[in-house]
């Protein structure tokens, strides 16, 4: 390490590691040097030059955010000087902006109008004629108003350089600058909308949101997204129990800046029409709506009157559901109906992972571990459709930490622009990997990510593999949906309690796994919570009695005796753990009448069945997780306040029956997301971007069906 | 071809063999000195040819005046990547014309300047990046290039010295702001043409990430003089720490405009009266903008100067490209101003904000002026738009816009407030394409 410069910033004596930019410098003595175009992580442009500061013995105003320290620098950022540079900059910038404010979607929370407030001028002096474009639809949900645009280029940049997709450039210049896509007229791309949350202005704004509301009409609820597994904090902008937006806001969460087109457009399916508010019991052979009581007092007889038989139970869990209602399901499972028949959709093998690291330390890796290691490995996933947060963060360590990253994909991946790739069909990655073994032996780090086709004695081999390198090794087993960790973690499943625990010491034997369930010609009973198997798999017993806690009347819903409706993660608080085992919360956003949350839902069966099921509350309930579950004992105070911590349940050997053919990817892209994507009309109509799992990456987009397409050019279309 | 009558009062060692039957040809170029430099470069070291370069006292002909020598040495050898040698033929300033004439009359010249800078820093590489909008000129150059090749001045092992050079050309796509070095670098990889952060500069961090020695058109055409006649010679041609000579484009009210070599540090008003012939028409002198559009004016009574980069420095304007341009009594300052800043607005690469908006806003407020709009107020304000422009901008284009600017309203504040009682010009200025 070099030895620190010391410089003085407005009379503030500093130190600063050599190369330290004027700009960051400053923050140190809690100095704020404006600026538009200058963002953490992103190249340096100096195109707004609203940094200008005063050095000692340099006749003209530097530039802060591209100048570094040096030592004996004097810098001085409040001077008249200053000041005035700042004053004209706002100035000039305010001669094309059109002042739309009062209807700008940006008012409020626009980093032009703070500028203008804190250093601009109140007075116009610019009395010529503006330059006016009309506004453009470049995808149903990004929008460019050029007049806007102060051109600072955070939107080319976080598209090329944060995404790798480069759906953005420049086009004209001199004042008819404009940022144009790349192609043509339209976005091929993720429509991530990152390009709208980074704009510091009302540039681009956002399809399903534009003039919809004022920022300060609405509360911002930080919580987490339901769609994929990546665990990513989405602000809700909620104004009258609606949600109206879900952006990044304050890009406090792990992702950072970062956000897909999942997080940020498809909380849609929550107010759609079809969205189930009442429950309904089967009477003469139709779904009919009832009351809560009604319904619960239906399910809590039949349950009873089955238990008293020894009837069998079979429940599936959800892998979106809270960890509280997957604890408190389980729990009910074994407690109350006294069957160890429980299972969720598995799309990873968890199970087996932990069981194969052997309750060794540091060897699963967090979502931050993916920025911070020096080499990371995929296997089997197509990161940037499947884990997009993921793979943001694998290119952000490449990109800005000089990572090194291996992909071992059976088709072209997004990876292959700056990874090390092998391609290698499903069933021959050790092959591959052994081609690759030299240079991973060589890294002093690697995190290994692999997909659901690494199931049962393939994960033990590849942390064989990962061992033999002789180099420390974490691992990701990669899975889908929002909490397809916590439902493994909490115990639903039929062999093993939360915590990775023996089924035995509930003095229960293993039960019937997920198959088993749906295949028991003699099942009485089927309680699927939030779960779909029926989409899939048929049940093989005809006269189940069959609960269903769902948002919308699925094809398992529709062979419900009762279904009961419940809230989505943005109606809920509690907590999910995301891919990476980081345990965050959820916060309610939207107030939805109707449905119930399924932890309430589960609470009140409990009574209507005379059970006592402990606590009642979700932080009770997290309470008692954090004092029983193996690895969960986090922080309370992080997870309160909204941060993340991995919870690490490791617990020496698992005794896992192991059943790999269970483990069944849900294959969702960047524009699936199971049962609620198919709801979400925002995602089916968006354009989808080539290169959609394993496609070509060169092949022409993919128009969805519903789609609120623009105008695309003939070669595209 | 010359366009104009040469003078006897001009020093010929660059545009000697302008006149000459067939000057583009190789066999034209070998008769009259032609790759004689080369030879003695090639037995020399890069130390000894930059050593060479800086006694020569050869300043930057596009416009800086950086020493040239000094240029050569900043570029580290020796860090295992290609290295470049580029010319910036992107000859775009307002009033400027001679690179256009070196590259249509003498093509092999450059050729063997770039040859030189090539091997001082053992480049395999040359690019000539020539302005859009002179296409003509790429034919007789590539003709240039490919004699070059049959006779074994480029190519593999040159002269039996087993060193590689090759010399492409490649055309701008007609932006002024490609005629900045670090932008002419970005369209020359293909990408559009916005300067670069500074530092790296090109000699460290230039064309495609690689070390780079990248002079203007001129500057390389003087190289293979002062390699047949010694540095000494060509800075005992000029002026202390101005060496050699310079071709001066003379355009605007005098009899005999034109381009005309002449040593650095010739008096202007001799050029004027001398060379040119005076003001045309027997009219009297009002101001002369003497390197190139950005290059603030000099009113008449200023006008008795030596044409070199540190006597003009030294009267608050630059020598820059070497484009004059002179100025009548009746020239109206105002449609001179407009026509400036329009150019400027039109060429801004739109980049930085004070640029962009700064010479869009000073094109408008000078139209309505010019129109007969103006008020008592704008003066100042253009003179502060101006100022808020100077130095603040991301490249010297902005700079280049105030500076002139700033100059018209300082020097000519009486034709501007005379113009607040005029309904409207009487010169027209010409609108350029849609900004």
């Amino acid at each position: 390490m070099a030895d620190p410069v010391n410089f003085t910033i407005d009379g503030h004596q500093l130190q600063a590691a050599p190369g330290t930019l004027v700009i960051n410098a400053a923050k140190q003595a809690g100095i704020s040097i404006p600026s538009f175009c200058y963002y953490d992580n992103l190249s340096l442009q100096a195109a707004c030059r609203m940094c200008l500061v005063e050095v000692e013995k340099t006749p003209k105003l530097q530039v802060a955010c591209t100048l570094p320290v040096a030592e004996g620098m004097v810098i001085h950022t409040d001077t008249p000087q200053v000041h005035q540079a700042r004053k004209s900059m706002v100035e000039f910038l305010l001669t094309n902006h059109p002042l739309d404010c009062p209807v700008c979607d940006k008012g409020g929370e626009c980093e032009l109008q703070d500028m203008a407030f804190r250093y601009g001028a109140g007075f116009s002096r610019f009395r010529e004629a503006k330059i006016h474009v009309d506004e453009k639809q470049w995808s149903p949900i990004v929008f460019y108003d050029a007049p806007r645009c102060i051109l600072c280029y955070r939107c080319v940049r976080i598209c090329g350089e944060g995404l790798g997709v480069s759906a953005l450039g420049i086009g004209n210049r001199g004042a008819a600058a404009e940022i144009v896509p790349n192609r043509g007229d339209h976005l091929e791309c993720d429509e991530c909308g990152l390009c709208i949350d980074i704009c510091p202005v009302g540039a681009l704004t956002s399809g399903t949101y534009r003039y919809k509301t004022r920022p300060w009409e609405m509360e911002h609820v930080g919580t987490i997204c339901t769609h994929c597994s990546n665990g990513c904090k989405t602000t809700l902008g909620v104004r009258n129990g609606q949600i109206i937006r879900a952006n990044n806001r304050d890009r406090s969460g792990v992702n950072g800046e970062f956000l897909c087109v999942k997080g940020r457009y498809a909380f849609d399916f929550y107010d759609h029409p079809d969205r189930l508010t009442a429950p309904l019991v089967r009477q003469g052979g139709e779904l009919r709506p009832v009351s809560w009581a009604q319904a619960l007092a239906v399910v809590a007889k039949r349950f009873s009157e089955i238990r008293a038989k020894n009837g069998k139970f079979g429940v599936i869990g959800s892998n979106h559901t809270t960890n509280e209602e997957n604890y408190q399901l389980q729990k009910f499972a074994r407690q109350v109906l006294r069957t160890s028949n429980i299972d969720h959709h598995r799309t990873g093998d968890v199970a087996t992972l932990l069981d194969a690291l052997n309750g060794r330390s540091n060897a699963l890796a967090s979502t931050a571990d993916l920025f911070n290691i020096n080499a990371a490995l995929i296997i089997d996933a197509d990161l940037a459709q499947e884990q997009p947060f993921l793979a943001f963060q694998l290119r952000a360590n490449w990109r800005l930490r000089k990572g090194h990253v291996y992909a071992v994909t059976p088709g072209p991946v997004r990876e292959d622009n700056y990874a090390t790739t092998v391609r290698s069909d499903f069933g021959k990655e050790f092959d591959a990997l052994e081609s690759l073994r030299e240079r991973l032996a060589a890294e002093s780090e690697l995190a290994i990510l692999f997909g659901a086709a690494i199931r049962g004695e393939d994960v033990r081999r590849l942390v064989a593999f990962g061992d033999s390198l002789g180099i420390p090794v974490k691992y990701v087993a990669l899975v889908d949906y929002s909490n397809s960790r916590g439902a493994a973690d909490m115990g639903l499943l039929p062999d093993l309690l939360p915590g990775y625990r023996p089924v035995s010491e509930a003095g229960l034997g293993p039960g019937l796994d997920y198959d088993q369930i749906l295949a028991a010609a003699d099942l009485n009973a089927l309680w699927v919570v939030g779960a779909n198997p029926l989409s899939r798999q048929t049940l093989a017993s005809g006269d189940a009695f069959v609960v269903v806690q769902e948002l919308f009347l699925t094809e398992t819903a529709q062979r419900a005796d009762v279904v009961l409706p419940t809230f989505c993660a943005y109606e809920k608080n509690g907590t999910v753990t995301n891919v990476c085992g980081d345990v965050q919360k959820l916060n309610r956003g939207p107030k939805t009448m109707g449905p119930k949350p399924d932890l309430d839902i589960i609470a009140l069966l409990a009574r209507e069945m005379r059970e006592d099921l402990g606590p009642v509350k979700v932080d009770h309930v997290f309470d008692e997780i954090r004092k029983s579950v193996h690895g969960y004992a986090v922080p309370l105070g992080i997870i309160e306040t909204g941060g993340a911590v991995q919870a690490v349940p490791l617990n020496g050997h698992i005794q896992i029956q192991s059943r790999p053919e269970l483990i069944r990817s849900a294959g969702n892209t960047l524009y699936t997301s199971g049962t609620l994507g198919r709801y979400s009309q925002m995602l089916n109509s968006v354009i989808e971007a080539p290169g959609a799992l394993y496609h070509d990456p060169h092949k022409a987009p993919v128009v969805r069906k519903g789609s609120v397409q623009v105008e695309t050019t003939e070669e595209y279309r | 071809m010359r366009y104009n009558e040469p003078s006897p009062l001009e020093q010929m060692i660059i545009s000697y063999r302008f006149d000459l039957p067939n000057s583009t040809s190789i066999d034209t170029y070998l008769a009259n000195d032609g790759y004689v430099a080369v030879k003695k470069a090639l037995a020399m070291t890069p130390e000894a040819i930059i050593e060479e370069l800086k006694v020569s006292s050869l300043r930057g002909r596009g416009g800086a005046g950086f020493p040239t020598g000094m240029k050569w040495s900043f570029v580290p050898r020796n860090t295992g990547k290609p290295t470049y040698v580029i010319c910036n033929s992107d000859e775009s300033e307002p009033g400027t014309c001679k690179d256009r004439l070196l590259m249509e009359n003498d093509p092999h010249q450059l050729i063997e300047g770039m040859l030189i800078a090539g091997w001082t820093i053992k480049s395999n590489k040359g690019y000539i990046f020539i302005r859009g909008e002179y296409r003509y000129l790429i034919e007789i150059v590539d003709r240039a290039i490919a004699e070059a090749y049959e006779r074994g001045y480029l190519g593999k092992n040159i002269l039996g010295s087993g060193w590689d050079f090759d010399v492409y050309t490649h055309t701008g796509a007609g932006a002024y702001e490609c005629g900045e070095e670090s932008a002419l670098l970005e369209s020359l990889e293909g990408k559009r043409g916005i300067p670069r952060l500074k530092p790296p500069f090109p000699a460290v961090v230039g064309a495609f990430q690689s070390p780079t020695i990248l002079n203007n058109c001129e500057t390389y055409s003087a190289v293979p003089w002062i390699f047949r006649n010694g540095g000494a010679a060509y800075a005992a041609l000029g002026t202390p720490k101005n060496g050699g000579t310079r071709l001066m484009c003379v355009s605007g009210h005098v009899n005999k405009p034109g381009v005309y070599e002449l040593p650095m540090g010739f008096p202007l008003m001799r050029l004027i009266n001398e060379i040119c012939g005076g003001i045309r028409n027997g009219k009297k002198l009002k101001a002369v903008i003497p390197g190139g559009s950005s290059s603030p004016i000099l009113k008449a009574e200023e006008c008795d100067i030596p044409l070199d980069f540190d006597s003009l420095a030294k009267a608050k304007t630059m020598a820059g490209s070497g484009g004059l341009v002179v100025l009548d009594e009746d020239t109206d300052i105002v449609a001179v101003a407009l026509r400036t800043i329009k150019f400027y607005a039109h060429e801004s690469c739109g980049w930085c904000i004070p640029c962009r908006e700064g010479t869009t806003w000073l094109k408008k407020i000078l139209s309505r002026f010019h129109d007969g709009g103006g008020l008592q107020s704008d003066i100042d304000l253009i003179g502060e738009l101006a100022g808020n422009m100077l130095g603040r901008t991301f490249c010297a284009l902005g700079d280049a816009a105030a500076m002139p600017t700033a100059a018209f309203i300082a020097k000519f504040r009486g034709e501007f407030e005379a113009y607040l009682n005029k309904s409207r010009s009487t010169q027209s200025v010409p609108e350029l394409a849609v900004v």
